[in-house]
C-alpha cells in the first residue's frame, strides 16, 4: 500500500492524475462505497414494493346499479355502499360520485334544500353541489366528477368508479 | 431510627455485590458527586452541577419535564391498554368500548392515555412558545432548538395515529380528511397516502399501519430525539437564564 503511493509523484494531487494514481485502498474504498450504494438504493426499492400492497380487499370499482326502472325520472339515489349518486333526469341517467372533492367525507343528498329542488351537501365542511355534481359553493375546489354509465346486454345499469367521463354526456335509456 | 436506618444503608454499601455495581465509594465529596452521575447509564446525559437560576420556576416552568413526565406516563398507559387491544377491523372498535365498560380500571388508564395525549400536545407546544420568546433557539442551542421541532412533530404523529385507533366515526374521518390532505401534494401525494393507508381507503390496512407506527415506530424516535434533546441541553450549558439576570429582572 505505502509502496504504490511511495511510487508515484507525492505532490501530485488526484484529479490531475485524470484517475490513474488511483491507489488500492481507494479503489477498494470506491468499490466498496458503490456496492453499499448500490444494495441500498435495492433496499429502499424492495421496501416500497413490501409496503405497496398488490391484492386489496376494497368495495369493488365496477358495480351493477341495477334495473332502470328502479330509478324514477327526477330522482336521485344514493348507493351507500357504492357512495354513488343514481341520477336519472328526463334526458337520461349518469352517475356521480358522492365524495366530496375537499377533502373525501361522502356527502348527502338533500331533497329539501335549495327552495325544494334538492342539494348535495357535504357534513364536513359544507361545500354544496347541484345534483348534476357541479359545485355551488366550496371549499370544494372542483365539481363532482361524473363515473362512466352503461347498459348491460342484460340491461342492467353499469358504473364503471376508475374511469371518469365528460359532465355532458348522458346514458339516454 | 433515623441513625438506625442510615447504619443500615451503610451496611449495604459496604457489600460486595453494591461496590460492584456502583463501583466507587459514598458520595461525600464533588468528585464522587460527580462520578455517581458519570456512572449511571440513567443520569450520564444530566448535567452534574446545575446553577441554582435555572431551577427556579420561572426559568423554565419545568416544560420540557412536564412533557417527559407525561410522555411516560403515555407509555405506561400505552402497553396496559395493548393488552386488550386488537388493531383489527372488528375488534378495535370492541376493544375500546371494552376498555370502557368491562375491563377493570380501563376506562381509567383509556381516559388517562387520551387526556396525558392532550396534555402533552399543550405542553410541548407551551415549552416550544417558551423556549422561543426566551431566546432559546440562539446559538448555541440551534441545534437542540431542531431536534425540538423534530420532537413536536413526532408528538403530533403520535397524536394523530392514536386518533384513528379506537376505530370509531370520529377516527375514521379525522383520518380519511387527514390523508387526503397528503394527496393534494404535488406528483407524490397520492403514492404517499396509498403508502400510509395500504390501499385506496381508510380500512384495515390502515389501521394496523397506524398501530404499528403508534406503538414501535414513533416511541422509538422520540425516545432517541428525547435522549438527545436532554443530552444537549447540558452540552450546550444548561437552560438559558442569563438574558433575564442580567436584565435585573430576577
Amino acid at each position: 500500500m505505502s509502496e504504490s503511493k511511495n511510487s508515484s509523484v507525492p505532490s501530485t494531487p488526484r484529479s490531475e492524475g485524470a484517475g490513474k494514481e488511483i491507489t488500492r485502498r481507494d479503489f477498494l474504498n470506491e468499490i466498496t462505497l458503490g456496492a453499499l450504494g448500490v444494495a441500498g438504493l435495492g433496499s429502499v426499492a424492495v421496501t416500497y414494493q413490501y409496503f405497496s400492497p398488490n391484492v386489496l380487499f376494497e368495495p369493488a370499482t365496477t358495480f351493477w346499479a341495477g334495473h332502470p326502472d328502479l330509478y324514477p325520472v327526477h330522482s336521485v339515489t344514493f348507493l351507500q355502499d357504492q357512495q354513488v349518486y343514481i341520477v336519472r333526469l328526463p334526458q337520461g341517467f349518469f352517475a356521480v360520485s358522492a365524495v366530496c372533492t375537499h377533502l373525501g367525507c361522502v356527502t348527502q343528498w338533500k331533497p329539501d334544500a335549495d327552495q325544494g329542488q334538492g342539494q348535495i351537501q357535504c357534513p364536513c365542511h359544507g361545500s354544496k353541489f347541484r345534483d348534476d355534481g357541479s359545485k355551488v359553493e366550496g371549499p370544494a375546489p372542483r365539481p363532482l366528477p361524473h363515473f362512466a354509465i352503461s347498459l348491460t346486454a342484460d340491461g342492467e345499469l353499469l358504473v364503471d368508479k376508475l374511469q371518469n367521463i365528460n359532465p355532458a354526456q348522458v346514458l339516454k335509456v | 431510627m433515623a441513625t438506625s436506618f442510615q447504619s443500615a444503608l451503610q451496611n449495604i454499601r459496604e457489600t460486595k455485590v453494591w461496590k460492584s455495581i456502583f463501583r466507587r465509594g459514598p458520595a461525600n465529596t464533588n468528585r464522587t458527586r460527580s462520578l455517581a452521575i458519570f456512572g449511571n447509564i440513567f443520569l450520564h446525559w444530566l448535567p452534574v452541577k446545575v446553577r441554582e437560576k435555572s431551577l427556579r420556576v420561572r426559568a423554565s416552568y419545568y416544560l420540557g419535564s412536564i412533557s417527559f413526565l407525561l410522555f411516560i406516563v403515555l407509555f405506561v398507559t400505552g402497553i396496559l391498554l395493548m393488552f386488550y387491544y386488537h388493531p383489527a377491523a372488528p375488534h378495535a372498535y370492541r376493544d375500546m368500548k371494552d376498555l370502557q365498560f368491562v375491563v377493570s380500571n380501563g376506562v381509567f388508564l383509556r381516559n388517562l392515555h387520551r387526556l396525558a395525549a392532550h396534555l402533552m400536545v399543550f405542553a410541548v407546544f407551551w415549552h416550544m412558545f417558551h423556549v422561543f420568546y426566551r431566546g432559546g433557539y440562539k446559538p448555541p442551542h440551534e441545534f437542540n432548538w431542531v431536534i425540538g421541532v423534530v420532537l413536536l412533530l413526532v408528538t403530533l404523529f403520535l397524536s394523530y395515529t392514536g386518533y384513528l385507533l379506537p376505530w370509531d366515526q370520529l377516527a375514521f374521518w379525522a383520518v380519511t380528511v387527514g390523508t387526503n390532505i397528503i394527496s393534494a401534494m404535488p406528483v407524490v401525494g397520492n403514492k404517499i397516502r396509498f403508502l400510509v393507508l395500504g390501499g385506496n381507503i381508510v380500512g384495515e390496512n390502515a389501521l394496523l399501519r397506524f398501530y404499528v407506527l403508534h406503538v414501535v415506530i414513533l416511541p422509538l424516535v422520540a425516545f432517541l430525539l428525547i435522549g438527545i434533546h436532554f443530552w444537549r441541553v447540558q452540552k450546550d450549558g444548561g437552560l438559558t437564564v442569563k438574558h433575564k439576570d442580567e436584565d435585573g429582572e430576577e
